[in-house]
């Protein structure tokens, strides 16, 4: 059957490709170390489930030390603008149409797949569809546009030096979710939401998971983070538990209330301070200050759309 | 009390520009011992969480074929396409931006634009000539405000777009952590929630793009009667 541990071995296949393949980028000052990284995380697709938890914590440490000392660099090169000028007049529209392959696959498979449960891991369609998106995108793309399959890697080897570090931001923060859940952040920060809620209100508790996850995501700069520790607190307990509420429009609009968050937040980033360097603003808050105006009117919309959806 | 050592760790880290990571890693340590649990039981808790959500980062897999396709001139087509808009007014070149954006993003095509790739090259530089044939000229701080607003665009776009596709990392988040309680849900039946919200979205931010050119037009005729 295949099950999800086959998209880990294609991820781990490729993360070690990169890793290669960076090892070999002399135009990249910290080449080994960035290699390094991408090898700890193809080492983390192979045998994450077979080195233990321990194993995997100390893992986790070597990405940090590499990505915190500075190790992760990237080289120069890539195709010149006027090359893919040209490549783009004479390929014209077929690039969109190989681009849309992936999620195409994706949307197919995730409803195709269940009529083969015995084939198919039946609890994994869509990322199984995924990944192999990705592999007929490849096959028609390296053939229609005569490319060795190593370009092709090569290519998302660069992509991937550019993203860098903050590729694994989001499983960190998931991890980091995790230890406050044992740590019983969640029951501290969900008592003190709690006080705040009208005895038996539906109303009320829909507004502190909402505003919640909001102020949780500004805190954290990522409401990743919000999600597990206010849904702990009071998506599961009060909303679903205690109110009958159904969980996946509770979750799916909760966490959506949390990007509203995101937008206010310089703990984003990527997202409010990277454009702002990027554009060369003078205020470094700016791309925030003009994001204020959508994103509350579009929390009270998210924590309205909770109420009148959830618990009919 | 004390476990909310961690989150004033997450912000002053934050607010001191460390390396997120390591700010990760001091919060999780602090808020493990800070709950009484030893050193080797928070390693191995942030281990276990670590390699339970490797799923996360399956998305990574569409690098080799945005890369290849962009290569081959991928960016450079859509320029093309977006260059035949000429004329269209600030807000308008926006609103299509935005919708463009959201249903890019809502098919899975998260890093075929973004902050580097689009608006910098392109959006905010368009966004910027359209602002400046409404309102004549344009002093330093409103040529920021009309690139903070291409951002901004992007940023909203992006935010309440992806989560309408089935892969993205949230959906997959949230699909894990209600299996640890016992609820078993597809991706899918998330992934429909998100319409209503990106529906709002594209009012508000639209309703607002519509009145930055009024705001802009208005300038221009101030500009012109004074003339």
């Amino acid at each position: 059957m295949i099950t999800l541990h086959w998209v880990y071995a294609l991820m781990g296949a490729v993360f070690a490709g990169y890793a290669l393949l960076g090892a070999a980028d002399r135009s990249n000052p910290r080449r080994f170390t960035t290699a390094a990284f991408w090898a700890l995380l193809a080492l983390s697709m192979w045998a994450g489930d077979r080195i233990g938890d321990i194993g995997n914590g100390v893992l986790v440490l070597g990405l940090v030390a590499i990505a915190g000392f500075k190790g992760m660099g990237r080289g120069s090169g890539g195709v010149p603008l006027a090359e893919r000028q040209a490549r783009a007049d004479r390929h014209g529209n077929g690039l969109f149409a190989i681009a849309l392959v992936i999620p195409v696959t994706a949307l197919v498979g995730t409803f195709l797949f269940k009529a083969f449960p015995a084939w198919i891991d039946p609890k994994q369609t869509t990322l199984i569809s995924l990944a192999l998106g990705v592999l007929i995108a490849l096959a028609i793309g390296c053939t229609w546009l005569r490319a060795r399959p190593i370009v092709a890697l090569q290519q998302g080897r660069q992509l991937m030096d550019s993203v860098g570090w903050v590729a694994i931001l989001p499983q960190m923060l998931a991890s980091l979710g995790a230890v406050f859940a044992l740590a019983g952040v969640g029951d501290v920060v969900g008592g003190i939401v709690r006080l705040a809620i009208p005895d038996g209100s539906l109303l009320g508790a829909v507004i502190a998971y909402g505003v919640g996850m909001a102020l949780f995501t500004i805190v954290m700069g990522n409401a990743f983070a919000a999600f597990p520790v206010m849904t702990a607190a009071i998506g599961i307990p009060l909303l679903i538990h205690h109110y009958h509420g159904d969980p996946a429009i509770i979750c799916a609009i909760g966490m959506l209330a949390g990007f509203c968050g995101t937008l206010l937040t310089p703990m984003a980033a990527n997202f409010n301070l990277l454009p702002a360097a990027l554009l060369e603003l003078k205020d470094e808050y700016g791309v925030i200050r003009r994001q204020v105006g959508t994103a509350l009117p579009l929390l009270c919309v998210n924590i309205l759309l909770i109420y009148w959806l959830a618990f009919r | 009390m004390w476990v909310l050592l961690g989150i004033a760790l997450i912000v002053a880290g934050f607010v001191l520009r460390f390396n997120p990571l390591l700010v990760i890693l001091a919060s999780a340590i602090a808020t493990g011992l800070a709950a009484g649990l030893d050193p080797l039981t928070i390693l191995a808790a942030f281990g276990k969480a670590f390699n339970d959500s490797r799923y996360v980062s399956v998305v990574w897999v569409v690098l080799p074929v945005i890369g290849l396709l962009e290569a081959h001139g991928l960016q450079e087509r859509a320029r093309g396409l977006i260059d035949r808009m000429r004329g269209a007014t600030t807000g308008r070149f926006l609103l299509f931006y935005l919708v463009a954006r959201q249903i890019s993003a809502a098919m899975g095509l998260i890093s075929v634009a973004g902050h580097a790739q689009t608006v910098r090259p392109l959006v905010a530089p368009i966004a910027e000539a359209a602002a400046e044939k409404q309102a004549g000229t344009l002093d330093e701080e409103q040529r920021d405000e009309i690139k903070a607003w291409a951002a901004a665009t992007d940023n909203v776009g992006v935010f309440f777009g992806e989560d309408i596709f089935l892969a993205i990392g949230s959906i997959l988040l949230i699909k894990g952590l209600l299996e640890q309680y016992g609820i078993m849900l597809e991706p899918l039946q998330l992934s429909v929630w998100a319409i209503p919200t990106a529906i709002a979205a594209l009012l508000i931010h639209g309703f607002r793009l519509w009145r930055l050119d009024r705001r802009l037009n208005a300038q221009g005729k101030a500009a012109e009667d004074a003339a």
